[in-house]
């Protein structure tokens, strides 16, 4: 448990000083800097004054909130794999890991004590930066966003099943096969999201089925699908104004399957890490 | 995995252990016993699986077959890593750390916290003369610099056993006194040390016995505290026949002769007069006669053979 720690500690220490969480902070404040200039030139376009309906308005600021979500959710992703992509990978090809695994800590300890490091500021960069585009929208346009923490917690398990899969990865693979693997995984899930709704437009179930075993596979898009059907409201969808085709809206049970990726994931770093040659 | 040896006095303990890395065999059958408070040298050439053979007694690396233990511990053993000290062939480290910063992080996961802690790290950078660096990231070190801070790390948690894989590694020639002082330090301590190193005079200077290895299996033990294995007696006489030759193998073992000189392995100097007696009382003329002591490199390109390729 102290090794555990220690590697915790270590891990943000090293976080800090190689600048990674200033920089992702520094490009996070950008990013929204340009979202908040965006919405309040938009808004001083679609004001209610200019006779709109209070529907249209409202639908319209729900798409801007959903655009700054999406913006938001692709920025978490890259971070979630590029962060920890040679957290151990990179350690054990520069030998700096034989040095630590020779030291009276579990192996699993180190695989944890980095994952949990990374997933700590991870979903703290996740909701710094989804109340960042929820406060833009509400300073600038007074509109306020339902369902926040479900969404912050769907966000924050797309970004932990990247950073596992990353920390599986970086036990086996170098550090740029892994992150290359860690894309392709994140690349395949958006793939299966289309042709899942494409086969839900067309009713086409081969398709959906098809798009479904790819979230199995890879289920990150699925819950960013899922995000979107918690932040919109229902109406959208009634119009026909969701980027969202409703009967490919995920389940409850692709997020517990979600859950258990990262449990699955976990479990087989540590199983490699355990066994491999240092 | 054939059963665990028995011997609680040594401090490292193999039965043909052995290593392969696909069709590649790194070590093929490597039988080791050193007892506790050794300084033991483990010598051989490039890619004989001595660095590989270090990884399997600390656990980095699983055997293929044979069994270990090390400090009466099976091999990968946790707790008794507390005890072990770990200075790699090629020491890497995070470069964002200062040197005070890696002590520390290696002696908490040694175990050690507090003040406790905190006096040992002062100790250590005051030993390996990086008192004044201890607060520069490693970034910032010299090769040498870099390799005392590995020496400090490796010596964090007051170890009983010490694996030092080429120590000397970059560093100059105080770097090296420095190394030599720490070993005879942990040798007055009572700590067991595996030195592997391609510095024979290094070796020769600090260890108390050596072993050759090559594909991971041992080819000669010398003991580097008993001087009999390293006296030759030379002498160039006028008759070489095969009865001088005969009689003079009474003094001495591995008798060779070529080019009008003889030489033979003797026990001690002290036989030299009696091989001088005996020769005048052959009347054999002798034109030259004394004794060398054979070194550690010699001893290394004996047993090695001309083929001193990779394992």
């Amino acid at each position: 448990m102290y090794g555990f720690l220690t590697i915790m500690q270590l891990t943000f220490l090293e976080m800090r000083r190689r600048r990674i969480v200033q920089i992702a902070l520094a490009c996070g404040a950008v990013c929204l800097a340009v979202f908040a200039t965006a919405i309040y030139l938009v808004h001083q376009y679609a004001h209610p004054a200019r006779a709109q309906s209070l529907l249209q308005v409202r639908i319209f600021l729900q798409l801007q909130t959903i655009a700054g979500m999406y913006a938001v959710n692709l920025m978490c992703a890259t971070i979630a794999i590029i962060l920890p992509v040679d957290a151990i990978s990179g350690e054990i090809a520069s030998g700096v890991m034989q040095t630590l695994a020779s030291k009276p800590i579990r192996r699993v300890e180190i695989v944890l004590g980095k994952w949990l490091a990374y997933w700590l500021l991870i979903a703290a960069y996740t909701a710094a930066m989804v109340l960042g585009v929820v406060l833009v929208m509400r300073l600038i346009t007074g509109f306020s966003q339902a369902h926040v923490p479900a969404a912050l917690g769907l966000m924050t398990l797309q970004g932990t099943v990247l950073l596992s899969i990353v920390i599986a990865g970086g036990v086996r693979l170098t550090s740029v096969a892994n992150g290359m693997l860690a894309f392709g995984f994140y690349s395949l899930a958006v793939v299966g999201d289309w042709i899942e709704q494409i086969g839900a437009m067309m009713g086409d179930s081969g398709s959906r089925y098809i798009g479904t075993a790819i979230s199995l596979l890879s289920p990150t898009d699925a819950l960013w699908r899922r995000t979107i059907y918690m932040l919109e409201p229902p109406m959208m969808s009634q119009v026909s104004l969701s980027p969202l085709a409703r009967s490919a809206v995920p389940s409850i049970a692709m997020v517990w399957w979600a859950v258990a990726f990262v449990v699955g994931a976990l479990a087989l770093a540590a199983h490699w890490f355990k066994r491999r040659s240092l | 995995m054939t059963a665990a040896p028995a011997s609680a006095e040594a401090a490292i303990e193999t039965r043909a252990l052995r290593k392969e890395f696909g069709a590649h065999v790194a070590v093929a059958d490597l039988w080791l016993r050193v007892p506790r408070g050794e300084v033991f040298g483990f010598l051989g050439p490039n890619g004989a699986g001595k660095t590989t053979s270090i990884k399997m007694l600390l656990g980095l690396v699983a055997p293929s077959d044979g069994d270990a233990r090390v400090l009466g511990a099976p091999l990968g053993d946790r707790r008794v890593r507390e005890r072990i000290g770990f200075l790699p062939e090629h020491f890497r480290f995070h470069e964002c750390l200062t040197a005070r910063e890696l002590l520390r992080l290696h002696g908490r996961l040694q175990g050690m916290r507090g003040s406790v802690l905190e006096r040992r790290i002062d100790s250590l950078l005051a030993r390996v003369d990086l008192s004044e660096a201890g607060h520069l990231y490693l970034r910032q070190f010299s090769k040498g610099m870099l390799q005392r801070a590995g020496l400090a790390q490796a010596l964090i948690g007051d170890p009983e056993l010490v694996f030092l894989d080429e120590p000397t590694s970059g560093l100059d020639p105080l770097g090296r006194v420095l190394v030599r002082e720490l070993i005879e330090e942990l040798r007055a301590g009572g700590a067991t040390v595996f030195l592997n190193s391609h510095l024979l005079g290094e070796v020769e200077a600090t260890c108390d016995r050596v072993i050759f290895v090559k594909q991971g299996s041992v080819l000669h033990e010398l003991s580097l505290r008993q001087p009999q294995q390293l006296v030759r007696a030379e002498l160039r006489i006028d008759r070489l026949d095969s009865i001088t030759l005969e009689g003079l193998k009474v003094f001495g073992r591995d008798l060779r002769s070529s080019n009008g000189t003889v030489t033979l392995q003797v026990d001690s100097e002290d036989v030299m007069p009696d091989i001088a007696r005996w020769l005048v009382g052959q009347g054999i003329a002798i034109h030259a006669l004394g004794t060398r002591r054979k070194s550690l490199e010699e001893w290394f390109i004996e047993v090695m053979g001309e083929d001193q390729g990779p394992g």
